[in-house]
């Protein structure tokens, strides 16, 4: 167990390895309870909702889910978050470790501007239980009467799971399908024990902190606090697609359409160790010889045997087949620029 | 997880061991240590000849999350190390105390061995 952003979880229950490994195969169970939930609701929520997040939730249908983030007037990133359009408004999840730095802004918003929204912290009152992997739908199926055959991508729908209210979200952070499901704390417990146990014979496994980042690190998804942080705007991320422009004033449009404009300065980029080194966040990346870019995670793929990276180059350095080296102990190790995703699931009729 | 405890080696407070066999010291790193790191992926083995100190670093081992350092519980000049690992670091966690030794070195002062712990002593260090 480590302490994380203020809770005590797991790194792993048995190993990441395994943990991994299951999600990719069969269904691994993860309890996201730490992650903070900011509800919105109001005349003005999704007005409000626009201004605070680049991204427009003005086109979500209903039950439907984008992922975004909130950028400070600079375009820094403050956080990076789901926003889920639901019966009463707008639910935002974001990081436990960011919880207070996005409360704040939000509060700030509402204070500062003249919305007609009503916001409210629920937290400390909402768990958060993940079923990741192909097993994931069979296993829902058999506590839950919703439909989860129209339950797309992204999208959620209120529903009882095991008896427990919930809202089922087709959402995750590991690159196979999967569900987040979002229920009262006081249910938790219980929901955790019913996935368990109805979930055996299917090869189900808890997995903890350390499969969930070897996972998502696989499927090329950013963690806040490596990738993403203050001094990261979404276009050096690889997330320009995220900020819509169009949908009007935003917190950070000013400083986001200047970057927008010029380029980034510096580029997010996938890495594959040519050798058996393994490159680690903060390790520096050296292009023809002189430090220029920075390793901002890395592990040894369980999934694809590989030493993959993520890395910050200069944008004028930064091209998919372009060589490097990873100082690792002070020695230059090779590694290629690769195309991101590392790994993605096959479809679901693939031959 | 092997709760058994050799008893015919020597344990630092590092979590490594030392075996003696012959003239030569055996390294390694206990279960104790290998159940902490969670699986290993990576050993970085020191080169033939190299001065160990004890206590110091001398190689690295990863696990699928950390880098952690091997530090030599006693001094010596690596005579030979377990070429085994480099294909296989997943032995230091199937087999830590056996197949998973991971260098020999010539011992340089045999009294080093004092300053370790016997498995009784190291059972109670890493006991809950």
């Amino acid at each position: 167990m480590v302490a994380y952003a203020g809770y005590d979880m797991p790194v792993q229950y048995t190993s990441i390895m395994e943990e991994h490994r299951t999600v990719r195969g069969a269904v691994g169970l993860f309890d996201l309870s730490h992650m903070g939930e900011m509800h919105l609701s109001g005349p003005e929520a999704l007005a409000f909702a626009r201004y605070a997040v680049v991204s427009d939730p003005g086109l979500l249908e209903p039950g439907q889910a984008q992922y975004s983030m909130l950028c400070a007037a600079d375009g820094g990133i403050i956080d990076d978050v789901i926003v889920y359009r639901v019966e009463d408004g707008y639910l935002i999840v974001c990081n436990a470790a960011n919880h207070d730095a996005v409360l704040a802004q939000l509060e700030s918003l509402r204070a500062h501007g003249d919305f007609d929204v009503t916001l409210a912290d629920r937290s400390e009152e909402t768990a958060l239980i993940a079923p990741q992997g192909p097993r994931a739908a069979e296993l829902l199926g058999r506590l839950t009467d919703a439909d989860l055959a129209t339950l797309g991508n992204y999208r959620s729908i209120p529903g009882r799971v095991a008896g427990t209210e919930c809202l089922i979200a087709r959402t995750g952070y590991t690159g196979e399908d999967g569900f987040e499901l979002f229920c009262s704390v006081r249910r938790a417990k219980r929901l955790w024990e019913a996935l368990i146990s109805t979930g055996a014979d299917l090869g189900l496994k808890p997995c903890g902190l350390g499969s969930r980042d070897t996972l998502r690190l696989e499927a090329g998804m950013p963690l806040y606090g490596n990738e993403l942080d203050r001094s990261v705007n979404p276009y050096e991320a690889n997330l320009g697609r995220v900020v819509k422009m169009e949908k009007g004033e935003f917190v950070g449009r000013a400083a986001l359409a200047a970057v927008q404009q010029t380029g980034p300065a510096r580029k997010l980029v996938g890495l594959t160790m040519r050798d058996d080194a393994i490159a680690r966040h903060g390790y520096p990346v050296l292009v023809d010889g002189s430090e220029a870019g920075i390793v901002t995670s890395g592990t040894l793929s369980p999934t694809l045997g590989e030493r993959i990276a993520m890395a910050y180059l200069p944008a004028a350095q930064a091209a998919v087949g372009g060589e490097v080296e990873v100082l690792v102990r002070d020695r230059p190790h090779p590694a290629e620029q690769v195309k991101l995703p590392f790994y993605r699931r096959p479809k679901p009729d693939a031959a | 997880m092997s709760t058994t405890l050799p008893d015919d080696r020597r344990y630092s407070r590092e979590h490594e061991w030392v075996r003696i066999e012959g003239s030569m010291a055996v390294i390694g790193i206990t279960s104790f240590a290998a159940d902490e790191l969670g699986d290993i992926v990576y050993v970085e083995l020191p080169e033939l000849g190299a001065t160990l100190a004890q206590f110091s670093s001398f190689g690295v081992v990863e696990s699928v999350k950390a880098v952690s350092d091997l530090f030599a519980p006693v001094s010596g000049d690596v005579a030979e190390v377990n070429e085994e690992l480099r294909g296989s670091p997943e032995l230091l966690n199937t087999d830590p105390f056996g197949a998973g030794w991971i260098a020999k070195v010539t011992l340089s002062d045999a009294a080093e061995m004092e300053q370790l712990l016997d498995a009784a002593a190291y059972a109670e260090l890493t006991a809950g």
